[in-house]
């Protein structure tokens, strides 16, 4: 038996998805910048997908531009901004435990003269709003924070958050890499105040490689790829058409039926952590009360004793695929940020796994893999070094 | 403008009268080298083995590929003329001095070779005729037969070769004339260094690499074999034995005093690995350890691991300081690969204090604890096995 659950790295490319991109790739391959009939007809893809997405967050398709995932995304929003912007301030806060792909472009940006501030997080790993608004300044130009976290799933409350930074400024563009919140929460940009957004297409079924950067019409960013002009300019270079088809179609199926899929993840969630619980020496990580407080999709738990590289190839060799830390961390081992930003237990930094499901998660791949913890735990804490 | 090299060995001139297996074995590694990277024709002829590249041939990738031949000591880039014809070849030559040479104002000779004696000149002769050209045609040129600062090359051939450049080789033996040696490869940036020494000698490699899953990840396991494949290059070929040693090592560790664990790990891998050696044909067993480097490198740690093998064991960085193997190892370009983070099963389950200066006795008494149960997770490991063909 197989447990795939790291649908935080990455999810499972739907039927769907793989249709359209086959057919994309083999007869409707046009370039959409032709101007004959081929051109046209990929050019529509281009724009359904851009339909989709819009409809997705009660947005219009302009406001959309494709990027080649989370990453690109989230760079195009944090220099595009620190660019256009530079002459009214550079100063940009983030939290303490963004993704590399935001951290990294603000050390980038820090070199380049920027002024970068970052906001701790609570135990819950919640930003705290008044050391937030402490933070804000009459040069700040950008205020960048995860919906969720891709390590332990905590949720923000980005309305709020968003309204007292504009209250006390109201020049700050508020931007967040919701990579794991998109397609979990049905997000609505212009309510929760929010001016760009970053959502990753392979979290959600869609292929690698696609993704999009939402951007509130009105807000003026520069680009950070320059040449054709394609994509009104904000990202040149011939469009992905099978990623982008592919990406429209898996945020088309993933909002259907939306609010039973969540519920049922839950139901996965509160199984996975009793189980957990059953287990000795197990703590699970960041979860709140009530269970909806926290993503649907993600389980972060430490285990006494053991190392989680170590428990993560056990569960390997009996088909269980998790994650320690996060995927996207682990090519540079290193203990996880998140987890030392909300406080865990130093001798936990490096034991902790991360569980996460998707909408094809099955309830008896979590017990398999609870079976398999239960079994392994006790063999593996007799050989931890003495 | 290259079209071929001229490949000169040092040693292999020291052979007697089984110096045609030298050559031949030479002739061999270099068309094998260049196998991998066109078609490239490569003859043994009169004491010596000349390479004649494609049409599209690339200068410096060859150079590359016959820098990792061991055997060779100088690459000879020569310059063919596609003639005869003497006025052909007087204007070659020139234009070679011209191109080749930034300033025409070295000592120089002419040595001459014609391969046909039908051709109207004698060596001599051309030498003479060739220098007297060179002479008139760049003024500040001069003639020093003794001491020249530079020889230029003529051989007559079907067509006319000419070369007076020599790019250093990386010496050594051609690899597979000195036998076939059991390199014991880690992920680490010893042993692959040990192993690119050994084949230097002429030596051929196989490998044993001891994994321990789940407590060392398929990734260590893919680093080794990407090290495997990077000094294939020089060693040739290489069949490496992937041995799971994982409850051999947990048995240890339950049963053995844990300032022991490492030495009496490394007998285990010793034994295993000499049982791989003797059933291909290997004449010793190789190792990247350098005394003191770690606890079980010490002379007392080294005596402990030795006693358990019957063949000898090659240590070629015994002597050797950290950064001098740093320094190979990046020059190999394995380096980059072995400071990959991940664990390799020497690294887990070490004791907080090991024993640097165990007593042959004392081992022998702790390895009894393991009793007979050992010979038949031994057993297992040497048939689970997988061997992996690299290169």
């Amino acid at each position: 038996m197989e447990a795939y659950l790291d649908n935080a790295a990455t999810t499972r490319v739907s039927d769907g998805v793989r249709e359209i991109m086959e057919r994309t790739m083999a007869v409707d391959f046009g370039n959409p910048s032709s101007k004959h009939r081929k051109g046209m007809e990929a050019e529509r893809y281009l724009r359904d997908a851009a339909e989709q997405a819009a409809k997705s967050l009660r947005a219009e398709p302009k406001e959309i531009v494709f990027t080649s995932g989370g990453t690109e995304a989230n760079n195009l929003a944090l220099i595009g901004t620190a660019l256009a912007m530079r002459r009214r301030g550079k100063h940009l806060i983030a939290a303490q435990f963004e993704h590399a792909s935001v951290n990294s472009p603000l050390l980038f940006l820090e070199e380049m003269g920027f002024d970068i501030d970052f906001v701790p997080v609570d135990g819950q790993g919640h930003v705290c709003l008044s050391r937030l608004c402490s933070l804000v300044r009459p040069d700040t130009v950008l205020v960048s924070l995860m919906y969720v976290n891709n390590e332990i799933g905590a949720v923000q409350d980005i309305a709020a958050l968003s309204a007292a930074v504009k209250k006390k400024n109201p020049g700050v563009l508020f931007h967040s890499d919701a990579v794991q919140a998109y397609g979990k929460y049905r997000i609505h940009p212009k309510k929760e105040g929010i001016d760009l957004l970053s959502v990753s297409g392979h979290k959600i079924h869609g292929p690698k490689g696609s993704g999009f950067l939402y951007i509130r019409e009105g807000v003026r960013i520069r680009p950070i790829l320059w040449g054709g002009g394609q994509q009104r300019g904000l990202r040149s270079g011939t469009e992905n058409v099978p990623a982008i088809a592919g990406l429209g179609c898996a945020v088309r199926e993933i909002y259907e039926e939306h609010e039973s899929k969540i519920s049922r993840m839950y139901g996965l969630k509160e199984h996975l952590i009793g189980r957990l619980a059953a287990l000795p020496g197990v703590t699970v990580n960041a979860v709140s009360e009530p269970i909806t407080g926290c993503a649907p999709h993600i389980v972060s738990a430490s285990f006494e004793g053991v190392r989680s590289e170590v428990l993560l190839h056990a569960l390997e060799e009996r088909g269980v695929y998790v994650s320690s830390g996060s995927a996207c961390s682990s090519n540079h081992p290193g203990i996880s940020g998140s987890l030392r930003a909300i406080g865990l237990r130093e001798d936990l930094l490096d034991s902790t796994l991360r569980f996460s499901f998707s909408v094809y998660t099955r309830e008896n791949e979590i017990d398999y893999a609870a079976l398999q913890l239960g079994e392994l735990l006790p063999v593996l804490r007799r050989y931890t070094k003495r | 403008m290259y079209r071929a090299f001229l490949i000169k060995y040092a040693e292999i001139g020291l052979k007697g009268k089984n110096r045609y297996i030298f050559e031949n074995a030479l002739r061999d590694r270099v068309q094998a080298a260049l196998d991998r990277i066109g078609r490239y024709h490569v003859v043994r002829e009169q004491g010596r083995i000349f390479v004649e590249c494609p049409e599209d041939s690339d200068y410096d990738e060859t150079v590359e590929a016959l820098q990792k031949v061991f055997g060779v000591s100088g690459i000879c880039p020569v310059v063919v003329i596609d003639s005869m014809e003497w006025d052909d070849i007087t204007g070659g030559v020139g234009a070679y001095v011209e191109e080749f040479y930034e300033e025409q104002n070295f000592t120089f000779k002419v040595e001459a070779k014609r391969a046909s004696k039908q051709y109207p000149m004698t060596s001599p002769e051309i030498c003479a005729e060739m220098g007297a050209y060179l002479l008139g045609r760049f003024p500040a040129l001069r003639v020093d037969v003794h001491h020249p600062e530079v020889s230029i090359h003529v051989e007559l051939r079907t067509k006319t070769y000419v070369y007076s450049k020599t790019i250093p080789g990386p010496c050594g033996m051609p690899v597979g004339t000195g036998g076939k040696a059991m390199l014991l490869l880690s992920g680490g940036i010893d042993s692959p260094v040990a192993g690119y020494m050994i084949a230097k000698r002429g030596v051929a490699v196989e490998a044993t690499y001891f994994h321990a899953p789940p407590y060392t990840s398929e990734r260590a396991k893919q680093k080794v074999v990407d090290l495997a494949r990077i000094i294939s290059d020089y060693t040739g070929p290489i069949r490496l034995h992937v041995v799971n040693f994982t409850d051999i090592q947990l048995s240890i560790y339950e049963n053995c005093p844990h300032e022991e664990l490492t030495i009496i790990m490394r007998r285990y891998m010793m034994r295993i690995a000499e049982h791989f050696a003797k059933k291909s044909d290997c004449l010793a067993l190789v190792t990247g350890e350098s005394i003191g480097q770690v606890a079980s490198q010490t002379l007392q740690s080294l005596l402990a691991t030795n006693a358990v093998c019957g063949l000898p064991v090659f240590r070629p960085l015994i002597g050797f300081d950290k950064q001098e193997i740093v320094t190979i190892a990046k020059k190999l370009k394995t380096f980059e690969t072995s400071i990959e983070p991940y664990e390799d099963c020497c690294t887990i389950f070490v004791a907080k204090h090991p024993v640097t200066k165990p007593v042959l006795a004392d081992i022998e008494k702790s390895e009894q604890l393991l009793a007979e149960k050992i010979d038949g997770l031994m057993e297992t490991a040497i048939q689970t096995a997988e061997l992996i063909r690299v290169g």
